[in-house]
């Protein structure tokens, strides 16, 4: 680990001027200090911003309210998040550790890097570490790696189960800077990689997170995360579904379906979505949607198997959340 | 009482042995693994101040240093085991304001005035903790390396109210990973105190 000054800010205003200096904010750590240690990420000014007022949930009709510095586990067992949206709370408790969980905050979620092992081996080729050195993951241990919105520069997947039920509920993050403040909704906070895979998302320096915002609906109660992975618990996706439905009088009236595990950002899935929308719940409504979920997969040579994973992870979460 | 320790003039065993190895070249462990053992501008210090099992201590020291390092060397309590450092292992599971994380992945600077639980803070004089009890009544030790975040994980999954089945408790424990098959009888420790809590 590089060495580096430390300080700890009281007011937003002290973040934000030293945000604009360049400090690097921290709330929880769990990745960043982690990335410090492996001297992928070298701060020169770490501040951390823990005594910040952005730690409420607020639940109204409108929809929800999560201070940036709400921990995982906070929002995870919140009992009208629990009740009005399991998606989310679900997508927390699938993630990482009960420790981890505790310390993580919500926006330093969103801004995980990646887990790619060429990228936190500062001997490997990235893109995203360090532009222009080449990739050393698309001919390499490829098997955990993105088929979907990857590019030649960058294949790597984004970690983030929380990401992927934001992308679903149409999350919208709000930010803070000197210039004042701005709303950035959630499709459009995660960039995917082109040919500036070191652009991860569309936050200016110096701006910080201070909450987050999801509407309300009729399809947030009626919604689930199913994750498949390795093992049983405590790892990182192979494919994951986010979905969530509005089902009245016998018909899909709403459907919002995202995925993770599979994609270089957290993918939505509109032609699932439109697939579904007026028609009768039932395994053949499902099958047909759940079949059009990977379109424009771009396979490395030892992930292929993620195109038909991905399809029965949805498949098998729209049954679960809309019955058979 | 107010302890300090300051590292400029306490070269501790650990810390010896930790620059030795890094000065001889060992492949792996280089200074930027090793944050105590290269010194830093004195900006990069902070003096930390903290109640460690109901004391109150008081440590300066390099910004880089985790909360796990700081109490392992510069406090003198190495209960809490340094497994993998990179929060995957759950060895080094301690309390911090009764909430369980994991203290390599925290920086010690950011817990000034936080109240920590360790290890050497569950038992009361030479009773010990109920759950400490059951890990020997249940054989829950095995080789002993992963028992005190084991344990600590364990009392913070009871007081959760994560215990309402051997598979619960299971995924609750699951952030304490132990290669030594000893789960069962983990889980056993944790179910029989959990009920009687």
């Amino acid at each position: 680990m590089h060495p580096f000054a430390f300080s700890r800010v009281s007011t937003v205003t002290a973040a934000l001027n030293a945000g604009a200096r360049d400090g690097r904010y921290i709330a929880g750590g769990t990745t960043l200090v982690d990335l410090m240690r492996e001297t992928v990420e070298r701060p020169a000014h770490v501040v951390d911003i823990n005594g910040l007022p952005y730690k409420d949930i607020t639940v109204t009709r409108q929809g929800l309210y999560v201070g940036s510095l709400v921990r995982m586990s906070e929002l995870a067992a919140h009992p009208e998040v629990r009740a009005t949206y399991p998606l989310l709370s679900q997508a927390l408790e699938l993630g990482a550790s009960a420790q981890l969980r505790n310390m993580a905050s919500i926006g330093g979620n969103i801004m995980q890097r990646p887990r790619c092992p060429y990228f936190r081996d500062v001997h490997s080729a990235c893109n995203r570490r360090d532009p222009g050195s080449g990739c050393d993951a698309r001919h390499g241990d490829n098997r955990m790696q993105a088929i979907l919105g990857t590019s030649t520069h960058c294949v790597a997947t984004h970690p983030s189960d929380l990401a992927v039920a934001l992308v679903a509920l149409d999350a919208v993050v709000q930010v803070r800077s000197l210039d004042g403040t701005r709303s950035i909704p959630v499709q459009d906070f995660f960039l995917r990689p082109k040919d500036t895979p070191q652009n991860e998302h569309s936050l200016r320096p110096g701006e910080l997170i201070t909450s987050l915002t999801i509407p309300s609906g009729a399809h947030t109660r009626r919604s689930g995360y199913l994750k498949i992975r390795d093992r049983q618990s405590y790892e990182f996706a192979l494919a994951s579904a986010a979905v969530a439905l509005d089902i009245r009088g016998g018909v899909v009236r709403g459907a919002r379906v995202a995925v993770g595990g599979v994609a270089t950002v957290p993918w939505r899935l509109p032609k699932v979505e439109e697939a579904l929308v007026g028609k009768r719940p039932g395994r053949r409504t499902w099958t047909d949607a759940a079949a059009l979920a990977v379109e424009g997969a771009v396979p490395l040579s030892e992930n292929a198997f993620k195109v038909r994973l991905v399809e029965r992870t949805v498949r098998r979460q729209l049954m679960t959340i809309g019955g058979q | 009482m107010a302890e300090t320790f300051d590292e400029a003039t306490t070269l501790k065993r650990r810390t010896f042995v930790a620059a030795s190895t890094a000065a001889a070249g060992l492949p792996g462990l280089t200074s930027d693994r090793l944050p105590i053992s290269t010194p830093a501008p004195a900006d990069r210090l902070s003096t930390v101040r903290l109640a460690v099992n109901g004391e109150q201590r008081t440590a300066q020291v390099d910004n880089r240093t985790s909360l796990l390092d700081l109490l392992r060397e510069h406090l003198d309590l190495p209960g809490t085991k340094k497994g993998c450092d990179q929060g995957a292992c759950g060895a080094c599971t301690v309390l911090v304001d009764d909430r369980r994380v994991n203290a390599c992945l925290t920086l010690a600077v950011m817990h000034q005035g936080a109240r920590v639980t360790t290890i050497e803070g569950l038992a009361r004089g030479e009773r010990l903790h109920p759950l400490q009890q059951a890990f020997i009544d249940h054989d829950g030790l095995q080789c002993g390396y992963c028992t005190p975040g084991q344990v600590m994980s364990g009392v913070a999954c009871i007081a959760e109210g994560h215990t309402g089945s051997r598979e619960e408790i299971r995924e609750w424990m699951s952030g304490n990973l132990c290669r030594c098959g000893a789960y069962t009888n983990i889980v056993s420790a944790i179910e029989q105190t959990a009920k009687e809590a």
